[in-house]
């Protein structure tokens, strides 16, 4: 589980984050949602550790991250898998090259036995084969499914996804939002995904944190989110016309 | 102005502090270094070989075609065109033109890796991005900068023989006693002690911009000219200093 406390976060005197308290259940799809610039991917930086907050604390499992030393950062840092908005793969490696990668930096584990868990993790996400494609040569979605396979190589205890559905067309976002969640109860780890993707909150949101204007707005599951009478989140999850469409023909047959 | 460029300094040195950290893994570390070689150094020898030979080339056709007098003995083209191209042309000036292609290469590489969040990705992982970035290329330069130079600083004056003969302006006796009249050793040394000073500015002034990129590709791009500006500068008043320091 990890819990993040009293959480305050400015920049250049302009804060960004106000008193953020949460907690992020483990085996479950922790999803933090908000508008564009609200402060959720600031948020994913603070607890992953690429920000210091300016106050709080930020627990993975009871150790405070916020206050161990660079040393005591890496060790828990080995249990963190991410998944990034760009992807972040390393160009100048092949596929399998990325995915061995975190194995070759921390284990002591043979070339071969490095190699049968990379194809393991590949195997994993259904890429199969493509081991000697470079990143250039991959779709989008495929990149992302790469950066799942790379995320997982160590079996972490905790995954990240900032934005996994960004510029993906909507067939292959399910796709990646279907993985997420399979691994997530699969390994039993804590995940976290930032998204402004309704869709992510229906299908695979077993818990969400709404944010806005750096404020935690809101808390509950896919259910609760479509019938809260917030008007915040209302705003924010019938922004679009067929989502529109949807509650008017909900409430017709109600 | 003033004041960004002491935070500038300030950070370039917080860097530094953290580039030479122990490596996670030596193995990778000795691959990374090796790697690098190949990428600054092998790649540019080509570069360094035809600018050699034919600045090599023009110092000695310019030194005999100014020769008017009489007075001065024939062996003077050799014996300048070794001193130009050991004290100064091959030390120096190929340093600023690898400042330009290494230094532009390096910036851009590592500034692209930021943007497009590779970085954080070490960093998330639990790898010191600055050390297993930068410290291998600082510890190529070193190695490789000192080879590109004597390689430099041989060619150059075999071109400089080279034009001699075939423009007919000397000859080939009086070019070999002039490179080795009067030779000190200590001045090959000043050099590659300017060279290997050089390659430590060229490498960590490059990886500083690319490190600390924020934006998009416009901002790749101007860190990369940012970095072979300052890069420039840089080497050009440490030639000073160390001139004023080695051989006054």
């Amino acid at each position: 589980m990890i819990e993040v406390k009293n959480i305050n976060k400015s920049f250049s005197g302009n804060q960004i984050l106000f008193d953020i308290n949460a907690q992020f259940l483990q085996g479950k799809v922790n999803l933090i949602i908000g508008q564009s610039g609200s402060g959720k991917s600031v948020l994913a930086k603070n607890i992953v550790g690429l920000h210091t907050p300016d106050t709080g604390e930020v627990l993975f499992d009871g150790r405070n991250f916020v206050q161990m030393s660079r040393q005591e950062k890496t060790e828990v840092r080995k249990e963190i898998g991410m998944l990034f908005q760009g992807s972040a793969l390393f160009d100048s490696m092949t596929v399998e090259e990325n995915v061995m990668f975190p194995l070759k930096m921390f284990t002591n584990k043979s070339h071969k036995e490095r190699l049968d868990r990379a194809n393991f993790c590949l195997e994993r996400v259904n890429l199969s084969g493509k081991n000697k494609l470079y990143p250039s040569e991959c779709s989008g979605g495929m990149q992302k499914r790469i950066a799942i396979a790379r995320a997982i190589a160590m079996q972490p205890k905790y995954l990240f996804c900032d934005e996994p559905n960004s510029g993906l067309d909507p067939k292959t976002s399910i796709v990646i939002d279907g993985l997420i969640q399979e691994i997530t109860y699969e390994y039993n780890m804590t995940t976290i995904v930032i998204t402004h993707d309704m869709n992510s909150v229906i299908e695979i949101g077993d818990r969400v944190m709404f944010i806005y204007k750096g404020k935690k707005w809101w808390e509950g599951d896919r259910n609760s989110i479509l019938t809260t009478d917030n008007q915040e989140i209302i705003d924010f999850v019938y922004a679009s016309s067929f989502m529109k469409e949807i509650r008017d023909n909900m409430q017709k047959k109600i | 102005m003033i004041k960004k460029l002491f935070e500038n300094i300030g950070l370039y040195f917080q860097m530094l502090r953290v580039v030479f950290s122990k490596p996670e893994k030596w193995s990778v570390f000795r691959k990374r270094v090796f790697d690098e070689i190949q990428i600054i150094g092998l790649s540019s020898i080509l570069i360094v070989a035809i600018m050699s030979v034919f600045i090599g080339a023009v110092i000695a056709l310019q030194i005999a075609s100014n020769m008017d007098s009489p007075l001065l003995p024939s062996y003077t083209i050799g014996y300048i065109t070794r001193s130009t191209t050991i004290l100064e042309f091959s030390p120096t000036i190929m340093s600023l033109i690898l400042a330009g292609k290494v230094g532009s290469n390096i910036s851009s590489e590592i500034g692209t890796m930021r943007i497009t969040e590779q970085i954080d990705a070490l960093e998330i992982m639990g790898v010191n991005s600055l050390a297993y970035l930068v410290l291998p290329k600082i510890v190529a330069a070193l190695i490789f900068f000192p080879i590109l130079v004597i390689i430099s600083m041989f060619l150059s004056i075999c071109g400089g023989w080279i034009a001699l003969v075939l423009s007919q302006m000397g000859s080939t006796e009086d070019y070999i006693y002039g490179i080795r009249a009067f030779f000190k050793s200590f001045e090959v040394t000043y050099a590659l002690t300017k060279t290997v000073v050089f390659a430590f500015i060229i490498v960590s002034i490059a990886s500083f911009y690319g490190y600390y990129t924020r934006g998009g590709a416009l901002e790749v791009g101007k860190a990369a000219t940012q970095a072979v500006v300052t890069n420039s500068i840089t080497v050009l008043v440490f030639n000073l200093i160390l001139t004023q320091l080695m051989l006054l």
